[in-house]
């Protein structure tokens, strides 16, 4: 299976492009099974990897296929190479599996678009490059992959391109995330300029023996981090994930959800040697992902978008995974990744296939009471809602979440492990809040169209692994690729591992009190005055767009109008009017009239006369 | 006699094409494809490579006027190679643009195109400066004609703009010329305007910089380089499709070839000395046509301030003088010929349909003509630098190699990547998304178009994807090390050429000597110690 390692990306890519060639002359069937179909091989493929690799470790720990030389240059080498080992497998095996969960749903749930087709060669584009961002063993093949998947999330959010909206919104991202993906650009450059090469393996190594305790060190790493805070919609630079919502709820799921979103956290674990030479910007990344968690939690809670508030979600749960990476629980933090893809894939998927069956309606305003008329939306949702709440022990994301805490206390004090507690707390809150409010209370909007089989099939996969994954013994499995935890754990650790436990069960807790039956005391918040003006800045995402757009986006376009007629253009433009003035003037001398002429002979003759005698 | 012929071709095609005009204007477009197509299988066939021992694939010298010392000195190495190429196969996309598009005059029409690219490819291969600054003139007066007969509304404005602006750059460059023949002469006894005969021509310092500065404006006005760029955006708005095609595509390449071949090696040490200030107008103008380029309302006016950023790019990558840039550079202006000449291509065909080029009145077009719409998508793409396409390749090694020499400039041009993405998903979002229209849409892509867009694409996918064989056959690091006493001219080229197929370690030579602890920093300061 080693040397057919490339078929693991080469397959969606080929699906894509055979979509892409095909166009609209295939029936729909056709499309959906090229497309599901290849993503299904290359599953099949990784797990192949899988089982080889295990079976038959490689002694370094990794295997490495080498597919061609990108560039070589002078004093400059970039290969195009895979990599296989625990952590690309882990990522790769999510994403595949995932993606074609997701696709499978997605045959049913895009039924009947006119861009069926089109949809699933961007899907299958997208997966392709996913497969290549977490493969490569080169930076710069990396980097391939990771604006490849920015682009084909800009093209799926804007996949219903007639909305104007919809356009900005896959605008903002790309352009968002460009800007964390230039920073990284830079520090790749750092690197290359720096090492001549941009082998991970080789990177790591010259940065380990060379940049001890160095400045450019923590540049490099500070530089990756920006990149990976753009990707993985982490403050200051997460802005793009509520918006990108205007995708199809597939496309939500599989990149703003499971896969895209975490790239961040996979470059940051794949460079972690980077980071740990520069401790305080590993402090940065906890800070970030502490203050992300809490920002997007209390916005998520206060949402009346189904999708906004999974989006918003999303961001929290990706930022418990930087906080983990900043305090150096390196394990757990992917532990999360491949939880959290399932869980949220799951939240995501049970949330459209409500969305379809009351005809599109997101405002869950005007849901309500559809447990029984939807049960197995209800009964999906409501697994992901309690692996997402982290629900002690019978759910996935609780083993993962309770590792990050851990790590958290032991490797980041008090500050950071209490953020992750009120967290994880308005996490179940907010969690709960969307079971009470869609499938309890009164009866909202008609069910028109019940959910069929192909995506039941994916729901229910989905609800399995969302309670079950947490027994994958992923952090030791990873221990070849990422060092464990090296803190030891401070006295009173016990109480805090139980405290932690409790927490998603007090936050459920509190949901059934607020938001169960009679929701009097959310609304007489929600209605005084300051509740009124918090409800609004909450729900706006702490008004960071309302920032950007004044900070940034204002002065660009005034600096484009202001500019249309190019300023630079001005000195030139006046000297045409110099000479058109000077002409004017000279013209005039052209009278016609002989007496001028005259006198303008007699006194140029002067002047000669008088500079051949004084001169 | 190769490179003969690859200059003659064009001229003698040009004036069987205008001849044939007589006969009917399906001729000269015949006529001019298949002169190009000629012109490129000659050209190919110097891949192989050149004599053993010698810097040029292919060199003639033949008597023009040996009183004065001017001869007819045509040679190649990879860098004219890759841009005679270039001519020749952006010359036939050019003949496909205008193959609906111009009705009226066809004969002479091609007898200007035709004539518009022997200058280029003359431009490119010669290696007598008398013979350059003929070649250099007879690109200028059927250009301007191009635009003056063919052009839209303003035409007549634009193309005396575009003349007035590179006849001005050119005669200082004239000046230049003559100036440094006369230098020589004094100097050596010997009057030549050959190439080989220049180089390493003792002068003063002072005397080198103001010579320099003559052909800094020639080839500035032409690339262009802020703030000499105002004739443009007029002049590619103006324009016919080919037109612009041929100017975005061609005539912007004869400015940078001219810094890499005559301006670095005929005054290194000038050339070094105002490069800082060179630095800062890249940079400058790598984010101020990014910018501009939002602000337009006419679709090719916005593609041509797109291509004054990306100018500065290239502009930027030869005033770092270091191996990888230079080569990014190169390759940075193959695919923004390709790319930017197919988004001209893509502008056209819009404007046939709909005889307008304003995107307020576009939109939605995407529905009834997806496969324009894709192709648009393809090439915006290649024009935000995604990692895959050539102009990646290009832009990437340009701010790797000049991060070394100017790590500020390459940071600051760096930000062009997020403006470019602003205005390449504009016009996507302008010209194919949003509503659609309330009219029948728009004819998608015909066969002709198709195969045109096609064949652009696949340059920017192979140089992209597999840009070894590019670097090995056209890279400027195969010109072998240039006949000249210049150090830092050395060090740039040689270090390419020399280094390739030995290190490959993967490490800078300086790291491996120089022990731990060492960042660019350090390197930089060696690098301008030499």
């Amino acid at each position: 299976m080693k040397e057919f390692l490339w078929l693991i990306p080469a397959l969606p890519l080929a699906g894509s492009i055979l979509l892409a060639a095909l166009g609209r002359s295939i029936p729909a069937r056709v499309s959906a099974a090229i497309g599901g179909g290849t993503v299904g091989l290359s599953a099949l493929a990784v797990l192949a990897a899988g089982v080889d690799f295990m079976s038959a470790p490689p002694p370094e720990g990794f295997h490495v296929q080498g597919l061609w030389t990108w560039v070589d240059l002078g004093w400059f080498r970039a290969g195009a190479a895979l990599r296989l080992d625990a952590l690309s497998l882990t990522m790769a095996a999510v994403v595949t599996f995932t993606a074609f969960l997701i696709l499978v749903y997605s045959a049913e749930f895009m039924e009947g678009d006119e861009g069926y087709s089109r949809f699933f060669a961007y899907m299958d584009l997208f997966v392709a490059a996913m497969l290549v961002l977490v493969l490569a063993d080169d930076l710069l093949f990396l980097y391939l992959g990771w604006e490849g998947v920015g682009l084909c999330s800009y093209l799926l959010i804007g996949f219903w391109y007639r909305e104007a909206n919809n356009g900005y919104a896959a605008r903002k991202a790309f352009i968002m995330t460009r800007a964390g993906d230039t920073a990284f650009v830079i520090g790749i450059i750092l690197l290359a300029a720096s090492f001549g090469t941009l082998d991970i393996t080789a990177v790591m190594e010259g940065a380990a023996s060379e940049w001890q305790g160095g400045r450019l060190a923590a540049a490099a790493a500070l530089l990756v981090l920006a990149g990976a805070l753009g990707k993985s919609a982490q403050a200051p630079l997460q802005t793009w994930l509520p918006d990108a919502m205007a995708g199809p709820t597939p496309v939500s799921a599989l990149i703003h959800a499971a896969t895209m979103v975490a790239a961040g956290v996979y470059i940051i674990a794949r460079t972690h040697v980077l980071f740990a030479l520069a401790p305080w910007v590993m402090d940065l990344v906890a800070a970030l992902g502490a203050a992300t968690l809490l920002i997007s939690a209390f916005s998520a809670l206060v949402q009346h978008d189904l999708k906004r508030s999974l989006a918003y979600s999303t961001m929290g749960q990706v930022g418990f995974m930087f906080l983990a990476l900043g305090v150096g629980s390196w394990q757990a933090a992917i532990f999360h990744f491949m939880t959290h893809a399932f869980f949220k894939a799951l939240l995501f998927l049970s949330a459209g296939a409500v969305i379809i069956s009351l005809g599109g309606e997101h405002d869950m305003r005007r849901m309500g009471g559809l447990r029984s008329r939807l049960p197995l939306a209800f009964w999906t949702f409501l697994a992901g809602a309690a692996s997402l709440s982290a629900l002690p022990l019978v759910t996935a994301g609780y083993y993962s979440k309770d590792l990050i805490l851990e790590g958290a206390l032991a490797g980041g004090g008090t500050l950071l492990w209490g953020a992750g507690i009120i967290g994880a707390f308005v996490t179940a809150l907010y969690a709960f809040r969307m079971v009470f409010l869609v499938f309890f209370g009164e009866a909202g909007a008609d069910v028109k169209r019940r959910t069929g089989l192909k995506a039941a099939l994916p729901l229910v996969a989905l609800s399995a692994l969302s309670l079950l994954a947490g027994f994958f013994g992923v952090p030791s499995f990873l221990e070849a690729v990422l060092p464990a935890s090296q803190a030891a754990p401070p006295v009173g650790h016990r109480w805090a591992g139980i405290l932690s436990s409790l927490v998603p069960l007090l936050g459920a807790a509190a949901a059934c009190l607020l938001y169960l039956g009679k929701r009097g005391i959310v609304e007489r918040l929600a209605g005084s005055g300051p509740g009124a003006v918090l409800h609004r800045f909450l729900g706006s995402g702490w008004g960071f767009d309302w920032l950007y757009e004044r900070l940034f986006v204002r002065p660009y376009q005034l600096a484009a109008r202001a500019g249309r007629a190019d300023i630079i253009d001005a000195p030139y433009a006046g000297a045409v009017r110099l000479a058109e003035r000077l002409n004017g003037l000279l013209v005039k001398t052209q009278s016609g009239q002989v007496r001028r002429y005259a006198a303008g002979m007699a006194l140029g003759a002067l002047l000669a006369l008088g500079a051949m005698v004084f001169i | 006699m190769i490179l003969v012929w690859a200059v003659v071709i064009p001229l003698l095609g040009g004036l069987a094409a205008w001849l044939s005009g007589r006969l009917g204007s399906a001729f000269p477009r015949w006529v001019s494809l298949s002169a190009l197509a000629l012109d490129l299988v000659l050209l190919l066939t110097l891949l192989d490579g050149g004599p053993a021992g010698s810097r040029w694939l292919a060199e003639i010298r033949i008597e023009w006027i040996p009183v004065i010392g001017a001869g007819i000195h045509l040679a190649a190495d990879g860098l004219s190679l890759a841009l005679a190429l270039l001519t020749a196969f952006l010359g036939m996309a050019a003949v496909a643009a205008s193959w609906s598009g111009i009705r009226e005059r066809t004969g002479f029409f091609h007898l200007c195109l035709m004539s518009v690219i022997a200058g280029v490819m003359g431009a490119f291969l010669s290696l007598d400066l008398l013979l350059f600054y003929v070649f250099w003139e007879l690109m200028l007066v059927p250009m301007f004609f191009m635009v003056a007969v063919w052009g839209r509304e303003g035409r007549y404005r634009a193309a005396l703009r575009f003349f007035i602006f590179t006849q001005a750059g050119s005669l200082l460059m004239l000046a230049s010329i003559l100036g440094l023949y006369f230098v020589h002469g004094t100097e050596t006894g010997r009057y030549s305007f050959d190439y080989a005969d220049l180089l390493g021509t003792p002068m003063g310092l002072a005397t080198e910089f103001w010579l320099m500065l003559g052909f800094l404006a020639a080839f500035a006005v032409k690339l262009p380089a802020i703030p000499f760029h105002t004739w443009l955006p007029e002049a590619h708005s103006e324009a016919p499709t080919g037109g612009s095609v041929v100017l975005a595509g061609l005539l912007l390449k004869t400015g940078a070839y001219g810094m890499i071949r005559f301006l670095f090696p005929l005054f290194p040490d000038a050339a070094a000395t105002i490069a800082p200030v060179v630095h800062v107008l890249a940079v400058v103008g790598i984010i101020y046509g990014a910018v501009l380029a939002l602000g337009q309302t006419d679709l090719k006016r916005l593609i041509a301030y797109t291509s004054i950023s990306h100018m500065g790019f290239v502009l930027l990558g030869i005033f770092a003088w270091e191996g990888l840039a230079l080569n990014g550079a190169l390759v940075l202006m193959v695919c923004h010929g390709a790319s930017t000449g197919a988004l001209f291509i893509i502008a056209g065909a819009v404007e046939e349909r709909t005889h307008t080029l304003d995107i307020g009145r576009m939109g939605g077009f995407w529905s009834s003509a997806p496969k324009m719409g894709g192709a648009a998508l393809f090439f915006a793409l290649a024009s935000l630098g995604l990692p895959g396409l050539g102009n990646f390749i290009g832009e990437f090694l340009v701010l790797l190699g000049s991060f070394r020499v100017n790590a500020a400039a390459a940071v600051f041009a760096a930000l062009g990547l997020i403006a470019s993405a602003v205005y390449s998903l504009w016009i996507i979002q302008k010209v194919f998304h949003g509503p659609a229209p309330p009219e029948a849409g728009i004819a998608d892509i015909g066969g002709r178009e198709a195969a045109t867009l096609a064949s652009m694409a696949a340059v920017l996918l192979w140089l992209g994807l597999f840009p070894g064989p590019f670097f090995e056959r056209t890279g400027i690091g195969t010109a072998a090390s240039m006949p000249t006493g210049s150090e830092i001219e050395r060090e740039a080229v040689t270090g390419v050429a020399g280094r390739i197929g030995r290190e490959k370690s993967g490490r800078p030579p300086g790291l491996a000597r120089h022990g731990a602890g060492e960042g660019p920093e350090e390197m930089r300061g060696r690098q301008q110690g030499k």
